[in-house]
């Protein structure tokens, strides 16, 4: 029989406010094995921590059960509490009578019932508990960053300058990111090719740093300190090691008519191209749609003028395998599509443009070397309308229902930067409302308004109208005049919502990390593990987890770098003890197990047996590999025999907490 | 279960959820102070495909009036594949139950991510008054197991 000890958190009130804790204390002192049972106001506390410690010397617990908030909150805190006694730290339970309790239940008398029965539960279970020791796997001391914009050349900076080896995997011909489009950067509006270009060759030169660009992830297996992942290094029909980068072939290539996704196809390059001056690698890319050598047979000029003979026709995907100890996400987002959004006339009407377009509208390297100009005419717009929240805060189902965060900054930056440079263009901003919660953001926005005399409107679009005579008629209601206006504008400006990149569901899915509806990232906890995912060894950093500007990025990023770095200074860490073990005398080698095991934990060993008549038989049995067993348990209820299990979820303890339950 | 004259039935709800998702989202749904009923008990599993059916029949053997299994969506397991084992495995046997005269509205199973705790709540709400229009589980509660 074990000696249970029951310890009751008031929380404060959060706990208390809803459930007799000392009732409940009572009523589980009564339950079999339990010898102590007390409550205290923050049983997390050090005196409350002290406590339990006190009470497992003094009543020679074998067993505590602690009644509390959730156990993805403090199970971890009674574990090391527990294991301070002296005390085996799986021999701790908790039973969550905050989170799925007292927070959501208003009547005391029934929560306070319920509480008990959970509590009850929680006895049930420890009764049954055995001590585990957890076994040590070995951490590979090398990391991978997914996406190599802003964050992903941040954190792997950062983990480079730790002393560890880092590879960036970019899906794109270069890294930087959306941040290498932008012009400008507020709210300082020092120029982002000045501050981003440098990190983008500090990343390139670092001796830890591998950058595989034009590459994806493909297959990721393995666990925390030891993953294996397949990249695949997408034929780019230029040898990397030999293109020197002098954009001869790009200038030559007679196919120039493609669209340049860079300038978000606001003009055209070539078939072979380097997607900016700056790119990083400076590594010419054959575009096989377009390619008339690829398409025809007939060309081959970019071979013929390549002193370097990097092209390489017949290239052929690469896939290369490596082992990490620690991955990082940063595969950032993009600006939503707008094709459902007819009222704003975005398809029909060239002089219509996101703000990202017009980023490289008024980029000294974008199509108009930097003078900002129609699109459709080329002419000096006079009169410049900005749609704000374009999909943002939206509950229909074309937009997304959040905020996309850096619009209102972005907009208040677009419009000082015109009003700067062309005195005689007015610009509108329709709003709903300007978010400008940051670090000298409001005075920002202030001096947009102030300053540099941009019309900001509290109202909404209604109807953006492409007239004949090449003005753009905007309807729009202004609701503090509370009228309804018309303005004949030259163009105008979308502030489209962001959303995660499309590949990030399905890289989610390999990685075995959770996101969220909007397929944003989803960290371990909202407020005290923002950089972490919830599957050990996997973090978070930029735009991939929520929308951010770049200084949040970059401090995310960071961050991200530490707790990897945290990861990988280790050369071992400790294993989950609870997995899957077989009861070798009622296993009858059916292989059912087998097949179902996601991580390829199990195998079959020939043991011998004692026979009742004094013989020996060797019969195949099912052994799991604790190193590389998960605990998910699939294995468990596949075994026909009933003879495998799963350490601290054994069948017996969810049984006892059915019938608890049930009683 | 208690049936009361005066008071309504208050079904008993058991309530599986796999660690890294529904049970966040149950989290995740006290945190926000999303109510629902006091009926539904949470027994936290690693995965959804953790659940052997013997726990549902035990349950119900046990008087529960109803069961509900909660895990990532398709997916999103964990584990990479829990829960298309359990979409399968709850599929035969709700399907079984259902021939045994344990109706299907008292078993479910749901996904619920860790970020969507009101799906989580109202997911609760919309069994446990299902349960309770059905009234007490009497197939298959073993009575020599009731409490006096
Ligand atoms: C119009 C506009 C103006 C802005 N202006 C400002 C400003 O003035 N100041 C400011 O602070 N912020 C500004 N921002 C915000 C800024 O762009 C972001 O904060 C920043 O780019 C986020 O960086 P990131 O690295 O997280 O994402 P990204 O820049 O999106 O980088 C992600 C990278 O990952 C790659 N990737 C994606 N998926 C995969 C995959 N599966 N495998 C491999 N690689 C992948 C992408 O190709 C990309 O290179 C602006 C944004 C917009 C849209
Ligand atoms: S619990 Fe079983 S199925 Fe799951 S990882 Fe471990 S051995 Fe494989
Ligand atoms: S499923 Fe059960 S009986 Fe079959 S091999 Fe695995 S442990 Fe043995
Ligand atoms: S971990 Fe949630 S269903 Fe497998």
């Amino acid at each position: 029989m074990q000696r249970i000890g029951v310890f009751v958190c008031h929380c404060g009130t959060n706990i208390a406010a809803t459930v007799d804790v000392k009732t409940v204390a009572e009523a589980l002192g009564h339950e079999p094995g339990v010898v102590i049972s007390q409550d205290y106001q923050y049983m997390c506390s050090e005196s409350g921590q002290n406590l339990v410690k006190n009470a497992i010397k003094e009543h020679n617990l074998t067993g505590v059960v602690v009644c509390s908030c959730s156990p993805r909150m403090h199970e971890n805190t009674f574990r090391k509490a527990a294991a301070a006694a002296g005390l085996n730290s799986y021999m701790v339970e908790i039973a969550n009578i905050r989170e799925q309790c007292s927070w959501i239940h208003k009547d005391i008398a029934t929560a306070t019932e319920k509480a008990i029965i959970l509590g009850k539960a929680a006895v049930a279970k420890v009764h049954l508990n055995a001590p585990l020791t957890a076994g040590e796997s070995p951490v590979a001391k090398r990391a991978l960053v997914i996406g190599g914009g802003i964050a992903g050349i941040q954190t792997a900076l950062d983990i480079a300058e730790a002393g560890f080896d880092v590879d960036i995997v970019e899906k794109n011909p270069t890294i930087g990111g959306k941040m290498a489009q932008i012009d400008k950067t507020f709210p300082t509006l020092d120029c982002a090719a000045c501050i981003l270009t440098p990190k983008m060759v500090e990343a390139s030169q670092n001796e830890h740093i591998t950058i595989h660009s034009f590459s994806e992830v493909t297959d990721v297996k393995g666990f925390v300190g030891n993953f294996t992942v397949t990249i695949k290094k997408k034929a780019r029909f230029v040898d990397e090691t030999k293109c020197t980068g002098c954009g001869l072939c790009t200038e030559k290539c007679p196919m120039k008519k493609v669209p340049n996704e860079f300038n978000m196809g606001l003009d055209n390059r070539s078939a072979i191209y380097i997607p900016f001056a700056q790119a990083v690698p400076k590594v010419a890319t054959i575009d096989p749609n377009y390619c008339m050598m690829m398409k025809t047979g007939k060309c081959g000029v970019c071979s013929k003028v390549c002193s370097a003979g990097a092209i390489d026709y017949k290239q052929q995907d690469k896939f290369i395998e490596q082992k990490y100890g620690a991955i990082v996400v940063a595969t950032g987002f993009n600006p939503i599509n707008l094709d459902k959004y007819d009222e704003f006339a975005y398809n029909q009407c060239p002089d219509v443009v996101t703000s990202l377009e017009l980023e490289r509208l008024m980029n000294a390297a974008g199509p108009n070397g930097g003078t900002l100009l129609r699109p459709s005419d080329k002419t000096h717009p006079h009169k410049i309308v900005f749609v704000q929240c374009v999909g943002s805060r939206c509950d229909d189902s074309k937009g997304k229902p959040y905020c996309s965060k850096i619009c209102c900054m972005y907009t208040a930056k677009h419009a000082m930067l015109i009003r700067e440079k062309y005195p005689d263009t007015e610009v509108y901003v329709f709003y709903i409302d300007v978010r400008t919660p940051g670090k000298n953001f409001d005075e920002f926005y202030r001096r947009a308004v102030e300053q540099y005399n941009v019309h900001y409107i509290k109202g909404m679009v209604g109807k953006v109208t492409p007239r004949s005579d090449g003005k753009i008629d905007v309807q729009a209601s202004d609701l503090l005049a509370n009228e309804q206006l018309h303005i004949d504008a030259d163009m105008v400006v979308l502030a489209a919502a962001i959303e995660p990149d499309k590949t990030a569901r399905p890289l989610a899915t390999m990685l075995t990390t959770q996101m969220d509806t909007n397929d944003f990232f989803t960290e371990a906890h909202p407020k005290l593990r923002p950089v972490e995912s919830a599957t050990a060894g996997i973090f978070l950093s930029g735009a991939c987890q929520g929308p951010k500007d770049i200084p949040e990025t970059v401090a995310q990023a960071s961050a991200a770098a530490a707790k990897a770095i945290g990861l990988l200074v280790k050369n071992s860490i400790t294993c989950n003890p609870c997995v899957a073990h077989s009861n070798e005398l009622m296993c009858n080698g059916c292989s059912s197990c087998e097949k179902v095991c996601p991580y390829g934990a199990i195998t079959y060993i020939d043991k011998e047996f004692r026979m009742p008549d004094r013989t020996t038989a060797v019969r195949r049995v099912a052994n799991v590999n604790p190193a590389v067993c998960q605990g998910c348990g699939a294995c468990t209820v596949a075994c026909p025999s009933g003879a495998m299990d799963l350490n601290g979820f054994s069948n017996s303890q969810i049984m006892a907490e059915v019938d608890a339950i049930c009683k | 279960m208690q049936v009361n004259d005066n008071k309504e039935f208050q079904p008993l709800i058991v309530a599986f959820c796999c660690n890294w998702c529904s049970y966040a989202g149950a989290d995740l749904s006290g945190t926000n102070r999303l109510n629902y009923p006091t009926n539904v008990k949470i027994i936290r599993v690693p995965c959804s495909c953790r659940v052997n059916p013997m726990f549902i029949l035990r349950a119900f053997q046990r008087g529960a009036d109803g069961v509900i299994l909660c895990g990532c969506h398709p997916g999103d397991c964990h584990y990479t594949s829990g829960n298309y084992f359990t979409r399968r495995r709850m599929t035969l046997l709700f399907s079984m139950l259902d021939f045994l005269g344990i109706e299907r509205d008292r078993t479910r199973v749901e996904w619920v991510s860790a970020a969507e705790g009101a799906k989580f709540a109202a997911t609760m709400n919309e069994f446990t008054e299902a349960v309770r229009k059905l009234g007490p589980n009497r197939r298959l509660e073993d009575l020599r197991c009731r409490k006096q």
